[in-house]
């Protein structure tokens, strides 16, 4: 481990271990992925049939994959709007943050991947065996799981750097609840949780790929099935890094003219 | 860093704020700190005090650069907190007495592991001084337990051992004692003391107890409304107002008030003499010299002794300087 990014590591580490005693939440959150991947299941297989057995490039094999993939990665990629940072910063605590030796935006990117990690083990694995044994999953090849997974991780990196980005407005914003909500939902939507990007019609789909939230969801699905391979898949992970790129610059200015106004609330 | 550079520079530092007038879109300025002006050498031990809403958690916010300064500008151990945030965090230690900088779901063992990596401390210096805080902090009996099981005695020593891992040179602690009981409180200064002696820590402090003050601190810099109201010795302070003590004592029997005591002044009576208050210069009494007094005319069943409050200090200082 070089010494530069021991502190990140350490604090991986530690969020993942904390993770252990919310097994049971995780539990909750399965059992939650698996009723609504049931519940998708039904309705785009519906679809797919209604639409002769194929729709948007997907039959019935794939949509299956699309189903229980989405399904499997939503505790590790995090769509929702949590409010751990605007909390502290409602609170004051933030104070604490900002008293550390360390750059704000990266050690909470730390902590908040340990999560996403500890996840694949409660959440992720268990939905894709439970899938792979009821309506399928079709896996790309070897070497396109491989950067499947790599896909994976880099979604959890944008989907953090998206919530802080949202969550630090809190330095501006009192209460953030409302723009939270409306992120959830977009991002939600515009990620293909519910419908795939394919399926959007063309001017949503153009819109959507306007926008970093295809590549937290729709782009490591689409790579791990095998939907997109060869240098298609290459560019869309590409397409991640350029999003984390912008998302992640785009928090740490954020970050630093909020500090600059930042008023710690109370004592 | 050479000797010479002060641990605190602080010149006509001035912060307000913009406050929402109720029921108006109008904003009132309110200025927290106003035109403030001190240094502190290291080395120094530094009491600052004031009455809630004085201005002093928003000064040491702006000493650590998570506050910007409307006006005038603070140098601590020698660097800009604003510009210079992450290197000065190295150098100081703080705790905030009412917010922890532990990880709430970890063992103490593992935040002060944590806290280490991020000091980017050699792993045998960190192992070393953990030991040491440890054992001095008594905090082996929870070392293990995860943060949020903790007692507030427990996991206030383990806030000081955590803001004191890196060894700084300047430890700010906001309230440090506020909530801890008797003896935890006095466990606490025992060790900072220690800890001073030993590494000659610059420490300034800011509390609501007259008890932190007279055993931690040479110097006291009061603050009012946002402006410095008095900066000397503790001793000087008490000259320049009346820190008299009142003892409260409950009597066997109604009693004629208790005047004309050689050791203490009476100030009131309840429940026909039952319960009476007086008052003493404990610079010149002990409490059982004037209880010695009172048992030769009453029997006295139960005594209770009233501190003079920060906020009492700080009103009878004021009364004196209001012509």
């Amino acid at each position: 481990m070089p010494s530069a990014i021991r502190p990140w590591f350490r604090l991986l580490r530690a969020s993942f271990a904390a993770q252990t005693r919310y097994l049971p939440a995780a539990l909750g959150g399965l059992i939650a992925n698996l009723t609504f991947g049931f519940l998708k299941a039904a309705v785009l297989f519906a679809t797919v049939r209604a639409a002769g057995g194929e729709v948007g490039g997907y039959d019935l094999a794939t949509m299956s994959s699309y189903v229980w993939l989405s399904q499997a990665l939503l505790g590790t990629v995090n769509l929702g709007a949590d409010s751990d940072l605007a909390d502290r910063v409602r609170t004051g605590d933030i104070a604490i943050d900002f008293a550390r030796p360390l750059d704000v935006q990266t050690s909470y990117l730390a902590v908040d991947l340990g999560r996403s990690f500890f996840a694949l083990g409660p959440r992720a694995i268990p939905l894709i065996l439970l899938g792979a044994l009821t309506t399928g999953i079709a896996f790309a090849p070897p070497a396109g799981v491989l950067l499947g997974l790599v896909a994976v991780a880099l979604a959890a990196v944008l989907s953090f750097l998206g919530r802080y980005a949202v969550n630090i407005l809190g330095l501006w914003l009192v209460e953030t609840r409302g723009v939270r909500t409306l992120y959830m939902l977009v991002s939600s939507f515009l990620a293909g949780l519910f419908v795939p990007v394919p399926l959007f019609p063309d001017w949503l789909k153009m819109l959507a790929n306007a926008t970093p939230f295809p590549s937290l969801l729709q782009t490591p699905i689409d790579v791990l099935s095998g939907k997109v391979s060869g240098a298609a898949a290459l560019l869309a992970v590409l397409w991640q890094v350029f999003w984390i790129v912008v998302v992640g610059a785009a928090g740490q200015l954020l970050t630093r003219r909020g500090r600059l106004k930042l008023e710690v609330q109370g004592g | 860093m050479s000797e010479q550079v002060p641990a605190i520079e602080v010149d006509g530092l001035t912060r307000t704020f913009k406050v929402r007038r109720r029921g108006s879109l109008l904003r009132d300025v309110v200025t927290a700190v106003d035109d403030m002006s001190f240094t502190v050498q290291r080395g120094e031990s530094v009491g600052y005090i004031g009455a809630n809403g004085a201005g002093k958690s928003t000064t040491i916010k702006m000493l650590i650069g998570i506050l910007v300064p409307s006006n005038g500008s603070a140098r601590t151990c020698g660097l800009d907190p604003l510009q210079q945030r992450r290197r000065l965090a190295r150098r100081i230690g703080v705790v905030f007495g009412q917010r922890s900088q532990l990880w709430w779901d970890l063992p103490v063992r593992e935040s002060f592991a944590i806290l280490g990596e991020i000091h980017r401390l050699p792993k045998a210096v960190a192992r070393q001084r953990t030991e040491q805080l440890s054992e001095q902090l008594d905090m082996g009996e929870y070392w293990n337990t995860p943060v949020r099981q903790l007692s507030l005695g427990q996991r206030m020593r383990a806030e000081i051992g955590a803001a004191l891992l890196h060894s700084p040179e300047l430890l700010i602690l906001d309230e440090p004692t506020i909530g801890l009981d008797v003896l935890s409180k006095q466990r606490l200064r025992e060790f900072l003391i220690a800890e001073r002696a030993e590494h000659g820590t610059t420490l300034l402090l800011t509390t609501h107890d007259m008890g932190d003050i007279e055993r931690l601190c040479q110097r006291v810099l009061v603050v009012d409304h946002g402006r410095l109201a008095y900066d000397g010795s503790l001793p000087g302070l008490a000259a320049t107002v009346d820190t008299r003590r009142i003892l409260q004592i409950d009597l066997a029997e109604p009693t004629a008030d208790l005047t004309g005591l050689g050791t203490a002044t009476h100030l009131d009576s309840k429940g026909d003499g039952l319960r009476q208050r007086l008052a003493f210069d404990p610079k010149r009494v002990t409490v059982p010299q004037v209880l010695a007094e009172v048992s030769a005319r009453a029997e006295v069943r139960d005594l209770s002794i009233e501190e003079p409050g920060i906020e009492e200090v700080v009103r009878k200082l004021y009364a004196r300087r209001v012509p």
